[in-house]
């Protein structure tokens, strides 16, 4: 069943009412916020938890088990909230909007989120392309401080709570929560291991959780609908709304919050106009950003966009960046282009990952032009199990599991491809010969 | 193609430091850190300064190392593993266009098409006169308004071959150019009839409603306890 206004979490997500608080507060964002503040940490922590709020910045972890790690005394280590907007999977452009247009929702959000973890300050990890949103935010703080909603006595609750926006510089693995916090800290974005996780030590070796900005944002929505609300949309363990991003080959991509669970198939028409040519000249979509598995057709037809279904499929519901690809695309140029990306943004720490995904890359843009042998598509493939699970963090696995997925669906058009190049050069009865 | 600004003489080496303005905005941004982690604002002091100077020098390095109080070589390995550092003076404007997966597949090479047609340079070169440093930058999440290009501050958006060849002629004439969708959307809504957000937002259809048993409610007790 698709979602009503009603149930609607980012009522200005097209920026098309007045974003400042005045609009906001007209909106309903600020209603009562003393009031659930007064409930305690324990009661907010319980809520999200009830709520079913998995992570949505893509690994989908249990929102409210993640704040519920964090120490319920403090120590002389104070405690930190950190939100993730360094927005930059391929494909996924919903933070931004949530930022620029509505972004009281996540002020109040990391209010409450903040004092539910015990902490007093909040960070706000932008990435330093998104200028225009960095100022917007900025410029929220600031109507929030002068009504007295956030500083020394936020919202009237005797809770001090600031937020500052720290902006990044251009490097896609400080979307990685430990190099984010590296990166926060004034240095080189390079993950960090775990153990410790950040909940132990974290930014200056405190206390501190990393949550994605629609995480934070929803939250102060489901605290007034109730976490039941929440929890009665979309499938069991996939409960709430999301905001999906669909791009690429449609007639309309637009970004759109939806029910989770909703079939990828009445996403794309009901939204974005249905592919470009119709629905059977899909080729194939990536449904959750650049790091997850693409789906040909057939699994398209019936998948539903939530977290167990799209690893039912073997891909993953990711940030929910939909990248629709019609049957004009060059597919295995595609993947090409994340191997590149890959490439591009791998820190360097981890040699099975440096060295990996230059290799990988170079392999792929060989199979484009069909310049390999049919034996190195499962070396490649080997290659990929060499790298992911081997590092540091999921960049390594991120840039291996589009590759797996290419082979797994496409693995005849790869043999096709290298078929042709060697029959124009004669190659192919060799081969023939071999055999 | 040369990079032209680069042969100013003694660029290289030109002192630097923080105007009066940027040096009150440098210590803002210092202010947002704890007492004694004056280093989390190495990479705000040297978006600051290259504000100021273009890009980034070795006096640029060294008067930010001395502001955040860590060594020099701490400040350029964090100048060296960002892309948004220019390591090099570059043109005026900074065109920068998305080429990676959402981008390219509604025509990204037509963006950098355009650029080369406009300015005659290719990824990577600025032009003879130092208008412009024409890139290719790695997803700047703005993927349903594909393709698009950031320059300088600002995202142009739902870019088309034609669209992009007026955009820059614009810059190239000197005129005054307009960020966001070049396509006239609002923001990312998908073009023409709206399918969600019909409602209005201030009204309980349109989203505004408190559950009775939330403690946000009107006449909720706030503290149980």
């Amino acid at each position: 069943m698709l979602l009503s206004d009603k149930d609607r979490i980012f009522t200005n997500l097209y920026g098309i009412h007045d974003w400042t608080l005045a609009g906001a507060r007209a909106r309903g964002d600020w209603d009562g916020t003393k009031a659930l503040l007064a409930m305690g940490q324990d009661w907010i922590v319980d809520q999200v938890k009830a709520s079913g709020l998995r992570g949505r910045g893509g690994a989908g972890f249990p929102t409210g088990l993640k704040w519920s790690f964090m120490p319920k005394t403090v120590s002389d280590r104070p405690h930190y909230l950190v939100v993730n907007a360094d927005e930059g999977e391929p494909g996924t452009c919903k933070d931004r909007d949530m930022m620029r247009n509505d972004p009281h929702k996540l002020l109040e959000g990391c209010l409450i989120a903040g004092f539910a973890m015990r902490a007093h300050a909040a960070y706000i990890y932008i990435r330093g392309e998104f200028y225009r949103e960095a100022e917007r935010l900025e410029a929220a703080i600031a109507q929030a401080e002068d009504a007295g909603l956030l500083g020394d006595d936020a919202c009237g609750s005797g809770w001090p709570f600031r937020i500052y926006v720290h902006r990044g510089a251009g490097a896609y693995i400080c979307g990685e929560e430990t190099a984010l916090i590296q990166s926060l800290e004034g240095k080189k974005g390079q993950p960090r291991l775990k153990p410790p996780f950040p909940a132990g030590v974290g930014l200056y070796g405190c206390p501190t959780t990393v949550n994605n900005v629609e995480s934070i944002a929803v939250v102060p929505t489901i605290l007034r609908r109730g976490a039941d609300w929440f929890a009665g949309i979309g499938r069991d363990k996939n409960s709430g709304t999301k905001v999906f991003c669909i791009s690429g080959h449609v007639n309309t991509p637009c970004n759109v919050e939806e029910a989770m669970s909703i079939p990828l198939r009445t996403l794309i028409e009901t939204h974005a106009g249905g592919v470009r040519g119709g629905w059977d000249n899909l080729l194939a979509v990536i449904p959750g950003g650049a790091s997850v598995p693409l789906l040909p057709k057939d699994i398209c037809d019936t998948v539903l966009m939530d977290f167990d279904s799209l690893r039912d499929v073997q891909s993953g519901l990711g940030t929910a960046a939909v990248m629709v690809m019609d049957k004009s695309t060059d597919v295995v140029a595609a993947i090409a282009r994340l191997s590149d990306f890959y490439q591009h943004e791998s820190c360097g720490q981890c040699t099975p990952c440096r060295e990996g995904c230059g290799w990988m890359a170079r392999v792929m843009h060989r199979l484009v032009t069909g310049d390999a042998d049919i034996e190195e598509i499962d070396i490649l493939e080997e290659v990929t199990r060499q790298v992911e699970g081997h590092t540091i963090c999921a960049l390594g696995d991120a840039a291996a599991w589009p590759i797996q997925g290419l082979i797994r669906h496409f693995r005849p058009e790869l043999e096709r491809r290298i078929r042709a190049r060697k029959g124009s050069s004669g190659m192919v009865q060799v081969q023939t010969a071999a055999e | 193609m040369s990079a032209a600004p680069k042969t100013i003489p003694g660029a290289a080496d030109r002192p630097f430091a923080f105007t009066a303005e940027n040096q009150a905005e440098a210590e803002r941004l210092i202010a947002k850190y704890p007492e004694g982690r004056t280093r989390s604002a190495v990479l705000p002091l040297l978006d600051l300064a290259q504000r100021q100077e273009g890009w980034v020098s070795r006096a640029v390095v060294e008067a930010v190392a001395k502001m955040a109080g860590v060594a020099p070589i701490m400040v350029w390995e964090v100048a060296t593993f960002y892309t948004m550092y220019n390591l090099e003076p570059i043109g005026r404007f900074h065109i920068e266009v998305c080429t990676n997966l959402p981008c390219w597949l509604r025509g990204s090479e037509d963006v950098v098409r355009a650029a080369r047609d406009v300015f005659g340079v290719d990824i990577g070169q600025t032009s003879a006169d130092g208008l412009v440093t024409l890139s290719q930058a790695e997803c700047l999440g703005a993927c349903v308004n594909a393709p698009m290009a950031q320059i300088g501050d600002d995202y142009y958006e739902d870019l088309t071959y034609d669209r992009a060849k007026a955009l820059f002629t614009a810059m190239k004439q000197g005129r005054t150019m307009h960020g966001g969708s070049q396509a006239g959307r609002r923001c990312s809504a998908p073009e023409g009839t709206l399918t969600t957000l019909t409602t209005d937002p201030t009204t309980p259809e349109g989203g505004r409603w408190i559950a009775d048993s939330s403690p946000a409610a009107p006449g909720a007790t706030a503290d149980p306890r």
